[in-house]
């Protein structure tokens, strides 16, 4: 890829009347407001070319507002690939929910390709009666490749208080053993699906097992976490749209 | 610090009830990711960099004199799978019953009383650890070996596997022991949000399996 790093931050807010006050494409984030299937503000990323590469630092930073309700997708899959810069790529998705707000973040697959290096940081803040699902998937190397080295986070707080803090590791530059018998052991894609729900406080999620590979699990918190591993990037989102359909009650 | 307290505290027969758990070995072996030595070196390896890790701060993080309940909290957060908070809490509330008689204080006595179920194991440690003279850096280093030294023994038992070969494989992990109670020491020295969060979604997945079994030779 021969093109110089860039930084970018892509911005939307949501309003409770179904507009969107601010929607601010970014570079290689581009972002249209699509048609919605359900009572949603739906707002898909276009990707617009490659990125994120070695050097680049976006970000994406969404404000759901009191009582709206936004789906967020994306076009395609996000592809890590190797840049001119041997620095790595940042890429920091900053959301906040309001109280009787909604977000539905549905994104495509994160793909790190062979000789990449990406950061994700996913920081959201949600209001006390906020619900959010929120889907994460990571996929190491495209077909029959070998991943980049791919470090994402996500940090979920409730109310101030932190309700899921999770950091994976994979690739070459990871520390030791992450694709052994306790982190990966052999799977080449791995996903999380979040939801949050003020109604888990009565009627916590149980836990359930998905077959060998996918488990629900109900959180400290009201709300409950699907932990999937896979051998490849379709039979990961088999899983989580099952995990999907069964988990979000609205 | 008294490098003889830290011995008593990271030694195995410390009554705290860790022998009853595998940490994640078990299910391991079952599933057939861990079948020899070597599978057993790269389980406790990257145990160790990933919940190794987060424990390893959280118990330093106690020991530096951060906030029990904020470090409780964050134990809470990064640990999914309710079966892994329930076998942490059952292993703190062992481990302070343990500690308090060696090393009474009035600094176990209110962790005790403002968590009757059990603090997360790490957070009780490094207060243990506090409390006997010990430094941060000692709590992540007992911690960061016996994320590792567990499932070697619980190996030994579930495949039969030779009990030096076990032990070689401590000891090759010992520089990355060393690494990561040193990360984790620093980390906590800068406060609860500089904490770590690394985590395996194996044993995350592995842990709930693992407690729907019928029979099983381990707690976890």
């Amino acid at each position: 890829m021969d093109r110089v790093s860039l930084r970018a931050t892509a911005r939307i807010v949501a309003d409770a009347d179904g507009g969107l006050p601010l929607l601010v494409s970014d570079g290689p984030l581009a972002l249209r407001r699509t048609r919605a299937a359900g009572p949603y503000t739906r707002v898909t990323v276009v990707g617009a070319m490659s990125a994120p590469l070695g050097g680049d630092r976006l970000a994406i930073e969404t404000e759901v507002r009191d009582g709206a309700r936004l789906l967020v997708d994306s076009a395609a899959a996000t592809l890590a690939l190797p840049g001119r810069s041997t620095d790595p790529a940042a890429y920091d998705v900053r959301i906040s929910v309001g109280d009787e707000g909604e977000l539905r973040w549905l994104p495509e697959q994160l793909v790190s390709a062979a000789g990449s290096h990406l950061r994700m940081r996913t920081t959201v803040d949600l209001a006390p009666t906020a619900r959010l699902v929120l889907r994460e998937e990571q996929v190491l190397g495209r077909h029959g490749e070998p991943p980049g080295t791919l470090v994402t986070r996500l940090t979920v707080r409730r109310a101030g208080r932190a309700l899921l803090d999770q950091e994976l590791a994979f690739g070459p530059g990871a520390s030791g053993g992450w694709d052994g018998g306790a982190v990966l052991g052999g799977h080449r894609a791995t996903g999380q699906l979040l939801v949050v729900d003020p109604a888990f406080a009565e009627k916590p999620v149980e836990s359930r097992l998905y077959g060998e590979n996918a488990v629900v699990s109900p959180l400290a918190g009201p709300a409950a976490l699907a932990t999937a591993v896979a051998p490849d990037a379709l039979a990961l989102r088999r899983l989580l749209d099952e995990v999907l359909v069964a988990l979000v009650p609205f | 610090m008294s490098r003889s307290a830290l011995l008593v505290l990271a030694d195995g027969r410390f009554p705290a009830g860790g022998h009853a758990h595998s940490g994640g070995a078990e299910a391991a072996v079952r599933a057939g990711r861990i079948q020899d030595a070597a599978g057993l070196e790269s389980f406790c390896r990257g145990r160790l960099h990933t919940t190794g890790l987060t424990s390893a701060a959280l118990a330093a993080g106690a020991a530096h004199g951060l906030d029990p309940y904020e470090l409780d909290a964050a134990a809470d957060a990064r640990t999914p799978s309710p079966a892994l908070r329930a076998a942490a809490r059952r292993l703190g509330r062992q481990l302070m019953r343990a500690a308090r008689a060696t090393w009474p204080s009035p600094e176990l006595d209110a962790l005790a009383a403002a968590f009757p179920r059990g603090a997360h194991q790490p957070v009780v440690l490094g207060t243990a650890a506090r409390t006997a003279g010990l430094g941060p850096e000692d709590a992540a280093h007992c911690v960061a070996y016996e994320t590792v030294g567990g499932p070697a023994t619980a190996a030994v038992r579930l495949l039969s596997l030779d009990p030096y070969q076990a032990t070689a494989v401590l000891a090759r992990l010992a520089p990355e022991m060393d690494q990561v109670a040193e990360r984790a020491a620093a980390a906590a020295r800068q406060g609860v949000d500089a904490l770590p969060a690394a985590s395996a979604p194996l044993l995350d997945l592995t842990a709930e399996q693992h407690a729907a079994w019928p029979v099983r030779l381990f707690a976890s």
